[in-house]
């Protein structure tokens, strides 16, 4: 169960104020939906979660830690795209993650170890329902089995918190719900936390348990830059109660009209 | 409605033939020509007859010479293959390491590519003189030459593929607990090695004319060698069949690698036809 703290953090790039004053407290086992119009810093939010970035001011903590400087285990990640190896099988992809922990030489495990790995992978494959697609190699797979392979991937190190930049963004309906879906039913089971980093404000109110809005409140033009992107709308969201769900969405989809960039 | 030309396709028999075409009329323009200065002048060595070619290729390839008792054009092609092939195989292993860890390891970059940059740039055939005066006229200088021929070429081209992998997939790694050891072997090398192959087909024309060149200057046998050393007497019915011969061989290899490629990497085929 962790903790996930952001004090007042800034972002600049050569000068120029992406994000300011971000502040949060994010309880264990939450599903945080990150939304905002594009170039607004919630990509560059993600990023700084997972030390792909780091702050120019202010700190991230995980459970009383302040994150290390560079990506790590504990953190896993998701992207739209490029997340899986192309040059490995489903499995192998899978078990890489395996591998590596335990052959710090080779990065490959052999005979019977390589056995385990193998076993705990399919287990994972087939949690995630790409049973049978063991042998494929990515580019062989359809963009939702892709996803679906990159969360197993990322799953199978267990990871404290999962970090999702836009995961169904370039999905076609029907597969989109079903692995939001999926997406739900891994959040329960394994305890962990979210941010999703979405465009689609339905998806973002569906999935999470707390929603958070990046957007500008200065956006004259020569006001960018100088004042940079914050937190505008944090809800927590009662998955119970759809009515009060609809409503706040209603109101969030009027509010964020303008684009950020 | 006629379609336009842009949508016309020859089938599958009609590509061969279009493709053999220009070869025949060639070789008919080039019959053409010699049968016509051959009867001005019986004696006229410049475009020897397609029969006087065959008798030399019968002497040079299937014949052993009186003097060594060896079949010069297996001799010739020997010599030159176990030069080449040393060239690649060295330039070829300092373009993979310096290529990758150019392109994986900030520090590295930092201190060895401007370096292979600026020796990229000089030409190697200027250098020649300097690598005969250095490793003697064997063939430790010819090798050498092609290694400073298309070394360079790799190591910029394998960088360059290198930091075109996507971010992601590198960060994706960390998250998976790799270390940069690990990345290396596990992501980045498996993912280069068809780059490689595609690259070292590139570099083998470069490759050939270091090899024919340093030939040419100095040695004792080898293909540069003898089409050169036949130039004195104008025997174009040994050099032509010999330039044939090369381009075969030059030809092959870059099918052989381009197979090689299909073969050992199904991956990068994988999906693509679906």
């Amino acid at each position: 169960m962790t903790r996930v703290m952001v004090k007042n953090v800034w972002k600049e790039y050569n000068g120029a104020v992406v994000l300011e004053r971000v502040n949060l407290d994010i309880v264990p086992h939450s599903f945080v939906s990150i939304v905002g119009p594009s170039g607004c810093g919630k990509s560059t939010f993600l990023r700084m979660l997972l030390s792909q970035e780091t702050p120019s001011r202010g700190s991230i903590t995980l459970d009383g830690q302040p994150l290390p400087p560079e990506p790590t285990e504990e953190r896993g990640v998701v992207f739209q795209r490029y997340s899986v190896f192309p040059h490995m099988t489903a499995l192998d992809n899978v078990a890489f993650g395996l591998e590596v922990a335990q052959a710090p030489l080779l990065g490959r495990l052999f005979w019977r170890k390589r056995k385990v790995a193998l076993e705990e992978s399919r287990q994972v494959l087939e949690a995630v329902g790409l049973k049978g697609a063991y042998d494929k190699y990515p580019s062989q797979m359809s963009g939702g089995m892709q996803q679906r392979l990159a969360i197993a991937q990322a799953l199978i190190k267990r990871p404290k918190v999962l970090l999702l930049d836009e995961p169904f963004g370039a999905l076609d309906p029907g597969i989109r719900s079903d692995i939001q879906q999926l997406m739900l039913r891994l959040f329960e089971e394994t305890g962990m936390t979210v941010f999703m980093v979405t465009h689609d404000l339905r998806e973002a109110f569906h999935l999470g348990t707390r929603l958070i809005a990046f957007d500008r409140y200065r956006t004259r033009p020569e006001e960018i830059g100088v004042y940079g992107a914050t937190i505008t709308f944090d809800l927590l969201l009662d998955r119970a109660n759809s009515r009060s769900r609809g409503k706040a969405m209603e109101e969030l989809e009027n509010k964020m009209a303008e684009v950020c960039a | 409605m006629a379609l336009r030309l842009i949508n016309r396709r020859p089938g599958r028999s009609g590509r061969i033939y279009l493709g053999l075409l220009p070869f025949l009329i060639l070789i008919g323009l080039y019959a053409a020509g010699s049968a016509i200065r051959l009867a001005a002048n019986p004696d006229d060595k410049l475009l020897p007859g397609l029969l006087t070619m065959a008798d030399a290729v019968q002497r040079v390839a299937f014949t052993a010479d009186r003097r060594t008792g060896e079949v010069l054009l297996w001799v010739d092609t020997a010599a030159s293959l176990t030069r080449l092939a040393m060239g690649l195989a060295v330039a070829t292993a300092f373009g993979l390491v310096i290529g990758v860890a150019n392109g994986i390891l900030p520090y590295v970059r930092a201190g060895l590519s401007p370096l292979v940059a600026v020796i990229s740039m000089v030409p190697p055939m200027a250098l020649l003189p300097v690598l005969f005066i250095v490793f003697g006229l064997g063939e430790l200088s010819k090798v050498v030459l092609i290694v400073i021929g298309i070394a360079p070429f790799l190591m910029r081209d394998l960088q360059a593929r290198v930091e075109e992998l996507p971010r992601e997939q590198l960060i994706k790694a960390q998250t998976l607990g790799a270390s940069s050891w690990q990345i290396v072997l596990r992501v980045v090398l498996p993912q280069m090695l068809p780059r490689l192959i595609d690259s070292v087909r590139l570099s083998l024309g470069a490759a050939w004319l270091f090899l024919i060149s340093a030939e040419a200057i100095a040695a004792e046998n080898g293909l540069g060698y003898r089409i050169f050393l036949v130039r004195r007497y104008l025997a174009m019915d040994v050099i032509l069949p010999y330039v044939v011969w090369i381009t075969f061989l030059a030809f092959t290899f870059d099918l052989a690698l381009r197979a090689l490629n299909r073969r050992v990497f199904p991956w990068l085929e994988a999906g693509k036809g679906a």
